[in-house]
């Protein structure tokens, strides 16, 4: 397994030419892709392009560039002027839009080269993939499991070695979760720390681009890469960017982790239980400590998170309408009639059961009740959250109840499917980083993740632990057979 | 026997104003009238999947200058809001806009009204958001959309139904818009489409003691000062004719009621009730941070505020001695008002002077042109060197006229009048000696108006003017009139005498 770090390097250094790592990231997706179903869109033509781009640079331009020949997956949420955004819609089956994203443009400058989108829930709705108008993805450890989501694609992409890093989106847990099923790294920054710029939206406030890769060191790289100030996107913060690199190797010795029983509760299996309680034994071996904390609005994030997400995203999602661009119905008579029908036809299920949600939650006479108190809740839960990392550096959890679960398992069960949201929530709702680290396989050789949290702009600190954490274990070096 | 009538119309408007600014209000598209459709859009204005608003700091400046000249209070903390709608030309289907904080509230705007009285209008709130495109119609079998204006910053005013007639709507827009160009925070063109009204219409009707008010129609999409005037007009008749045709034809049991404004028919039509509510669902816009103002900010945009037109108006009138009409048009534009205020600086003379030279032969001048007085000629330096020469007598009335349109033809620059007085020959004899030697020669070869003046009961009065006249031929102009009077009156008078 070839590392984004290790690639980059060679082809800095001259060892290897960009179109060959293009290349063999273009091969292992033609050999491995038809089964999982990882990718929607390959983008050949454009990778190779920039990966002679690249070779043809002077030498010295070219050590400059921090992801040089390193190919990379992006979620189909992200915009790209050179291959369709779908978000895995029927809607946008043929929007190619006409500008990037500014994580798109990053990459771009940094010589990453980007070559193709993955899969996802409609709209970055859902936690398995399964809700995608495209096609199932598998999960690589069990291909009769979901992958995780809504970032699916991007997981397995990562984790099935056809690329060495990607971009995913978070708006409750959908790069962590994936990454936990996946048996990968993965980071949800804080709120602001990336533009959102050219992120179709889902959940505006809640809403994060972040990485996904094998070791915390290549995530540490990606988000250096995509991190900082857009004036692009207003909820954009300009505070200073952290190198994440530099500060992996510090000791860990005398941090302090949080550890919240109401995380450990009913309804978290026994073999995830087993190998993040060995991952937090871990920790304690490298000199942190740990310390009982109590977050006690944990069980309100649910309810409070699917009022807020649905709400934004019903809004969000009123601009697919048939009129501009995306998919039109051919059959409507007049405005009213082809509005409705465009977006029956164009939305698959979940998009719709969340529109449906959100405009109740928004609608007069229901605003108070329901968006308005929970956004009340919202402010109690960072608050709740605050006051634990006065005492506390990390908070360590479980990223799911669960290991991966079997394709349509739970397709009917949409409640089930949202309650297994509870641990990855509240850092949505609060804003502030999280990531999940592989930390061992089940009993059925399925992987967990371990979740850390941190406060607002502690990537460097978190990915700081994590990669201590990784030097001292294996489990991102298990690959899938 | 019928009991008599009484009638009060109640008329609250909601306007809205286009801001003066380069760009749109949460993208960086220039604000272009007329340009080709969908020449002037980015994914941002687009609505286009991804593309996030970024406020234009200049359009909130603009409407903060506004509401004060409004005598609007600032909220410190306001913020935007989404309203849902679906519309072909509202590519996002929500206007961003602001719900339940407007940046200014609670102001007010005072108009002339019956008998020299003024009288105040509240204004409720005044608010930013953005316009939506058009929909063009004009193509047979299809309908097409230009996002052009999709974006453009509106300032939506909405005043207290403190209004009772037709007339003082009409004294009120047009008030308005004088106010916004006078801040150069609109053109506020008609033309253009630039200011869009309201009015929401009922009518308080007394029948023997007893009150009953007509349901509140909305006259919408007003695009002139006189569809304002007409449609309430119209509407304070129309709903005493329905009420009087059904007694049920009352607020709360009729329902409210859209309607729109017939210019060939002279009449307001009917669109639909208001029973059936939009229910727009607003909520914050999470992709915009809320803006914060501090008391200080806020002082110092006070501070800059130019004087309002009213304001300068009164002010030229009691401390000059203009009459209104004159105030009014030295008023009327904002770079002449302050051009006067500048050449005159404070000198009520001076004052008397530049009215008359302005607002003659140089205002006439600019008008031929279509320019205004203070663009072709805007140095007051310049101004009140010809003013004071003219009130000093250097140079007499006409000369300083015909210099000024002299100046007006040639440059836009510092003129120094006196020296072009001097090349002109222009600058008056006040050598008393000469003058005199002009009046003789000039009796001498008018024996007939001299005789006039002497005798002639008809044209006594005349003839002294006549004479003057003549002197200040036989001059060249450069006579002082007012000590040639004086000299042809005591001549005139010594000649009675003998």
């Amino acid at each position: 397994m070839t590392t984004a770090r290790d690639i980059s390097k060679s082809v800095r250094d001259g060892n290897a030419t960009a179109v060959d790592t293009a290349k063999s990231a273009l091969n292992a997706i033609a050999e491995q892709d038809e089964e999982l179903g990882a990718f929607v869109c390959v983008c050949e033509e454009h990778a190779l392009a920039q990966a002679e781009r690249i070779d043809a640079m002077a030498a010295d331009e070219r050590k400059k560039l921090s992801l040089a020949g390193v190919p990379i997956a992006l979620k189909d949420n992200i915009c790209t002027e050179f291959a369709p955004t779908t978000c895995a819609s029927k809607i946008l089956d043929t929007f190619k839009p006409p500008y990037s994203a500014h994580v798109t443009e990053k990459l771009v400058d940094a010589g990453a080269i980007i070559v193709g989108k993955t899969n996802l829930d409609e709209f970055a709705m859902g936690s398995s993939t399964e809700n995608s108008a495209k096609c199932i993805t598998r999960n690589p450890w069990d291909r009769d499991r979901v992958p995780g989501g809504s970032s699916g694609g991007s997981a397995v992409s990562v984790a099935s070695g056809m690329t060495p890093i990607a971009l995913g989106s978070d708006t409750g847990g959908s790069i962590r979760q994936p990454a936990s099923l996946t048996g990968v790294v993965g980071l949800k920054p804080t709120y602001g720390r990336v533009s959102r710029y050219g992120l179709v939206a889902f959940g505006s406030s809640l809403d994060q681009i972040g990485p996904f890769a094998r070791t915390v060191e290549d995530a540490a790289l990606l988000l250096n890469v995509i991190a900082g100030a857009d004036s692009r996107d207003s909820t954009c913060v300009s505070a200073d960017v952290d190198d994440y690199v530099a500060s992996l190797s510090e000791p860990i010795t005398g941090k302090k982790i949080g550890i919240a029983r109401e995380y450990f509760g009913e309804g978290l299996a026994d073999g995830t239980r087993k190998q993040v309680e060995a991952a937090l034994d871990k920790l304690r071996e490298l000199g942190a400590e740990t310390v009982e904390i109590k977050l006690p609005l944990t069980k309100y994030g649910i309810a409070c998170y699917y009022l807020i997400a649905t709400a934004e995203a019903s809004s969000n999602l009123a601009r697919y309408d048939g009129v501009h661009y995306g998919h039109r119905s051919q059959d409507a008579g007049d405005i009213v009639e082809m509005y409705s029908a465009s977006r029956e036809e164009g939305f698959g299920p979940e998009v719709k059961r969340r529109i449906m949600l959100g405009t109740y939650a928004l609608s007069s006479g229901y605003y108070d009740a329901y968006y308005l108190r929970a956004m009340k809740v919202r402010t109690l839960l960072r608050r709740d959250l605050e006051n634990a990392f006065a005492k506390v550096d990390v908070i360590c959890s479980p990223v799911t109840p669960d290991t991966a679960f079997k394709i349509g398992e739970k397709s009917s069960d949409p409640l089930a499917m949202y309650l297994a949201d509870v641990y990855t929530i509240t850092a949505n709702l609060a804003g502030i980083p999280a990531m999940s680290v592989p930390c061992g396989f089940d009993g059925a050789g399925l992987p967990v993740g371990l979740q850390l949290m941190g406060p607002a702009f502690s990537e460097a600190m978190l990915l700081n632990v994590a990669h201590q954490y990784q030097i001292y274990t294996n489990h991102h070096e298990r690959v899938p057979s | 026997m019928v009991a008599s009538l009484t009638t009060k119309t109640i008329v609250g408007l909601e306007i809205h104003v286009q801001l003066a600014t380069r760009t749109k209000l949460f993208c960086g598209c220039a604000l272009e009238f007329g340009a080709t459709p969908n020449s002037r859009t980015c994914p941002v204005c687009l609505g286009l999947p991804g593309s996030l608003p970024v406020m234009n700091r200049a359009a909130f400046d603009a409407s903060v200058r506004f509401a004060l000249a409004m005598n609007c209070k600032i909220a410190t903390y306001t913020k935007w809001d989404r309203k849902s709608y679906y519309y072909p030309d509202l590519p996002k289907n929500y206007q961003i806009s602001q719900y339940d904080l407007p940046l200014g509230y609670e102001g007010y705007c005072d108009i002339d009204g019956d008998e020299g009285q003024s009288k105040r209008i509240r204004i409720r709130r005044a608010h930013l958001e953005e316009d939506a495109g058009k929909n063009l119609h004009d193509v047979p079998g299809c309908s097409l959309v230009d996002l052009n204006r999709t974006g453009t910053p509106l300032l939506e005013i909405v005043t207290e139904p403190d209004i009772d007639c037709a007339q003082d709507a009409f004294d009120f827009c047009t008030g308005l818009q004088k106010l916004a160009v006078y801040l150069g925070v609109s053109e506020a063109s008609m033309q253009k489409g630039q200011m869009r009204f309201e009015p929401n219409i009922n009518v308080e009707i007394t029948r023997g003691g007893e009150v009953f008010r007509t349901p509140i129609a909305e006259v919408k999409n007003l695009n002139s000062f006189r569809a304002v005037r007409d449609a309430i007009e119209y509407e304070s008749k129309r709903q005493v004719q329905d009420w009087l045709a059904d007694e049920d034809y009352v607020f709360g049991k009729a329902s409210n009621e859209n309607r729109g404004w017939n210019a060939d028919k002279q009449m307001t039509e009917y669109q639909r009730s208001k029973e059936a509510a939009h229910d727009y669902r607003y909520f914050p816009d999470p992709d915009l941070m809320p803006v914060t103002t501090t008391a200080d900010w806020v002082d110092s945009v006070r501070k800059e505020l130019p004087e309002s037109p009213t304001v300068r108006c009164d002010r030229l009138v009691s401390a000059f001695g203009l009459s209104q009409g004159d105030a009014d048009l030295i008023v009327a534009d904002r770079g002449d008002a302050e051009l006067f205020d500048a050449a005159v600086d404070g000198d009520k003379k001076l004052a008397k002077r530049m009215t008359s030279l302005m607002l003659g032969a140089a205002k006439k001048s600019a008008n031929d042109r279509e320019l205004t007085v203070s663009t072709v000629l805007p140095s007051a330096t310049s101004w009140q060197q010809l003013v004071r020469m003219v009130e000093d007598g250097v140079v007499n009335a006409s000369a300083g006229e015909r210099l000024l349109l002299e100046a007006m033809e040639n440059t836009a620059g510092e003129i120094d009048f006196e020296q072009m007085a001097k090349d002109r020959n222009l600058v008056q004899v006040q050598d008393v000696g000469q003058m005199s030697a002009w009046v003789e020669q000039v009796f001498t070869e008018n024996d007939g108006a001299v005789q006039d003046a002497l005798s002639n009961p008809k044209k006594a009065k005349a003839a002294p003017g006549f004479l003057t006249g003549k002197v200040m031929q036989v001059s060249g102009g450069k006579a002082d009139p007012k000590v040639v009077r004086q000299l042809i009156a005591a001549k005139i008078k010594e000649m009675q005498t003998e």
